[in-house]
């Protein structure tokens, strides 16, 4: 949810109008959850759950024997994947960005705690949001040097990922 | 200026600018975000006032309801099982006629327990002399609080207000508000004037017995305040379009309701998604449009009878089931007692309790269904999990 | 007389509400009987019976002759009389 949060904050940096929700309920940290992000040029009414989304983020790959996280996704969708191994059953016109988020995390945050690093990733991937919104938003919910680390995980995130494109 | 922000923060930021002196309540799932971070306000002086902590909502609606006779602004949340634990002094605050403003982050009853939205919490309490409004998005749900304790506490209207906002849905969602200055709002709203206040040195007692040749009267009384609580609401919410430019004036609100033949009927933030359905609808040449209630408590029934004359279908969504009864639903009977002279066909259609999601198809399903005359049911139902 | 709003009012006191006249049966002290032991005044539900003076005395604006001082009486010192009035 933090990372959807932070996603619609940056988003609305941007100057577009964003919605962040989780799928509610179980929102306890780490538990298996899902959360949702809108971007719209206009105010947003719609308030049901996204079932065809444009990008998909998954923070777990153990989640992929479990849910079908592909479920819905658009033709020509992003789905960013904290992983580096190949992802079995991704649907065709379904685009892949893998990224060790966990590594990148752990090396700059020292925690396994991937929200930020990968906002990077998505950010870079589909242009949706840019890398100064997403700083700025950083720099809004986080303080001093935990803001400044975040910021550095998501960076790292975003440069390998346009290095890569 | 707009910020991107949770639900619960735009509600609390709303309370803060309010500037309660007492603020009493128990935690409770999805309402606790409002409560935490008012307590946190309180903790950090940013909000000048006594946050009591209590055991139990019973306790926290009681307390407000001494510190709304000693004459203090009041303010508490509450939802579901904690609202129907409440009930009792619901009822009392209401009969004192003492103006607090209460926020209901709508969810289910149990049993079986959930803690998931629909509006069956504040709509049980209909009768008990509360107003009741109904907010559809956050920017709506903060607004509403501003009116809603300048109109409690008019003194020709003196009765407390439930400000509804769907739980999760609304109460969790982070989205684009514009929250006003501590300036605009104290503009708006002025100092607490109570008409009757407990004082040591002039001793009064509130809600006092009273036996069958005047308890009618007082009934009377209140249900007289309720009813000129509806000028009183349309007064206060032009000053406040005057001054920050939203439009809440009416106490419903249409949506393309120009020709339309058939009208969906809802309340709350299910009027979101019905509005994007409804111009998918437009865009296919179907004519549809949507009445929004915004005051459940007063129930607008002239203002409903105007707003859908010359329609010929009415679908009530009904996050809420008054079980028992033929039509299903609360809304969908004052609806239909509002406009049976101009016989439409109206239905009630139940859905989304417990917090089950309700998609735009779902929307245009029910306007079919009312186009075809298909009787007041539920929609959404998992057929599957019955026998 | 209108109605106030909230039913509020200045409240009221027991003491305003002498009902003494309620009673029909009057507590008599027979002083030559008592020893002071002061059940009467422990017992009396209305908390009307006071040690005034030498002996307990009976505040008959409040008394409502219930008469549980004479049932408790260990000396047998208190009797009911009928009042006339």
């Amino acid at each position: 949810m933090t990372a959807a949060e932070l996603i619609a904050m940056a988003a609305f940096k941007s100057n577009v109008y964003s919605q962040a929700f989780p799928a509610f309920g179980v929102e306890r940290r780490g538990a298996p959850v899902q959360a949702f992000v809108r971007f719209d040029d206009r105010k947003i009414r719609l308030r049901s759950q996204i079932y065809e989304p444009d990008y998909i983020i998954v923070q777990d790959i153990t989640l992929l024997k479990d849910v079908n996280v592909f479920a819905g996704l658009k033709e020509g969708g992003i789905a960013v994947i904290n992983t580096e191994k190949d992802v079995e059953n991704a649907p065709a016109g379904v685009k892949i960005l893998k990224i060790n988020a966990t590594k990148i995390a752990l090396e700059v945050l020292g925690l396994p705690i991937e929200n930020t690093t990968l906002m990077g990733a998505f950010a870079a991937a589909t242009g949706e949001i840019s890398l100064d919104a997403l700083k700025a938003s950083l720099n809004e919910r986080f303080a001093g040097p935990l803001a400044e680390k975040n910021i550095r995980a998501a960076e790292t995130a975003y440069n390998i990922v346009k290095g890569e494109m | 200026m707009l910020q991107i922000t949770e639900g619960s923060h735009a509600v609390a930021e709303a309370v803060k600018l309010c500037r309660p002196q007492v603020v009493s309540a128990y935690p409770i799932t999805p309402q606790t975000h409002i409560v935490e971070r008012l307590a946190e306000m309180v903790a950090d002086g940013d909000l000048n006032g006594e946050y009591i902590c209590v055991e139990s909502e019973f306790s926290a609606l009681s307390s407000c309801v001494g510190a709304s006779a000693a004459g203090s602004r009041v303010y508490s949340a509450t939802t579901s099982q904690g609202l129907a634990f409440m009930a009792e002094v619901v009822f009392n605050a209401a009969g004192m006629r003492l103006p607090i403003v209460m926020t209901i982050a709508n969810r289910a009853l149990g049993a079986p327990l959930n803690i998931w939205n629909d509006q069956q919490d504040s709509i049980f309490l209909r009768d008990s002399g509360w107003m009741q409004i109904y907010g559809e998005d956050a920017q709506e749900a903060m607004d509403l609080h501003f009116i809603a304790y300048k109109l409690a506490e008019r003194h020709d209207v003196l009765l407390p207000c439930f400000v509804c906002l769907d739980g999760f849905i609304v109460s969790h969602t982070f989205e684009p508000v514009d929250i006003p200055s501590q300036k605009e709002i104290d503009e708006f709203l002025p100092a607490f004037n109570p008409l009757h206040r407990l004082d040591a040195k002039n001793p009064m007692s509130f809600g006092m017995y009273a036996t069958p040749d005047c308890y009618q009267e007082f009934r009377y009384e209140i249900n007289a305040a309720m009813i000129r609580a509806k000028a009183a609401y349309r007064e206060i919410a032009a000053e406040f379009k005057a001054k920050f430019g939203r439009d809440y004036t009416g106490l419903v609100e249409g949506y393309r309701l120009e020709d339309a033949e058939t009208a969906i009927v809802a309340m709350g933030s299910i009027c979101g998604t019905a509005k994007d359905a409804i111009d998918e609808m437009r865009d296919a040449g179907e004519k549809v449009g949507l009445l929004k209630i915004r005051s459940f408590r007063p129930f607008p029934s002239e203002e409903v009878r105007t707003a859908l004359k010359g329609v010929k279908n009415i679908a009530v969504i009904e996050k809420n089931i008054s079980i028992g009864s033929r039509m299903l639903g609360a809304v969908g009977l004052e609806v239909k007692d509002a406009v049976y002279k101009d016989s439409p066909n109206i239905f009630s259609y139940v859905g989304g309790l417990g917090g089950r999601d309700i998609r735009k198809r779902d929307i245009k399903q029910i306007v079919q269904w009312a186009k075809e005359g298909r009787n007041d049911c539920f929609f959404g139902l998992r057929e599957e999990l019955l026998k | 007389m209108a109605l106030n709003v909230g039913a509020v009012a200045a409240p009221g006191h027991a003491r305003n509400n002498k009902t003494g006249s309620w009673r029909v049966f009057c507590p008599t002290l027979d002083t030559a009987k008592c020893n002071k032991c002061g059940t009467c005044a422990l017992i009396c539900p209305e908390v009307c019976i006071t040690l005034s003076g030498e002996f307990y005395s009976v505040d008959y604006d409040f008394c409502k002759g219930c008469g549980l001082c004479a049932e408790e009486c260990p000396k047998d010192a208190i009797t009911m009389k009928k009042e006339e009035k």
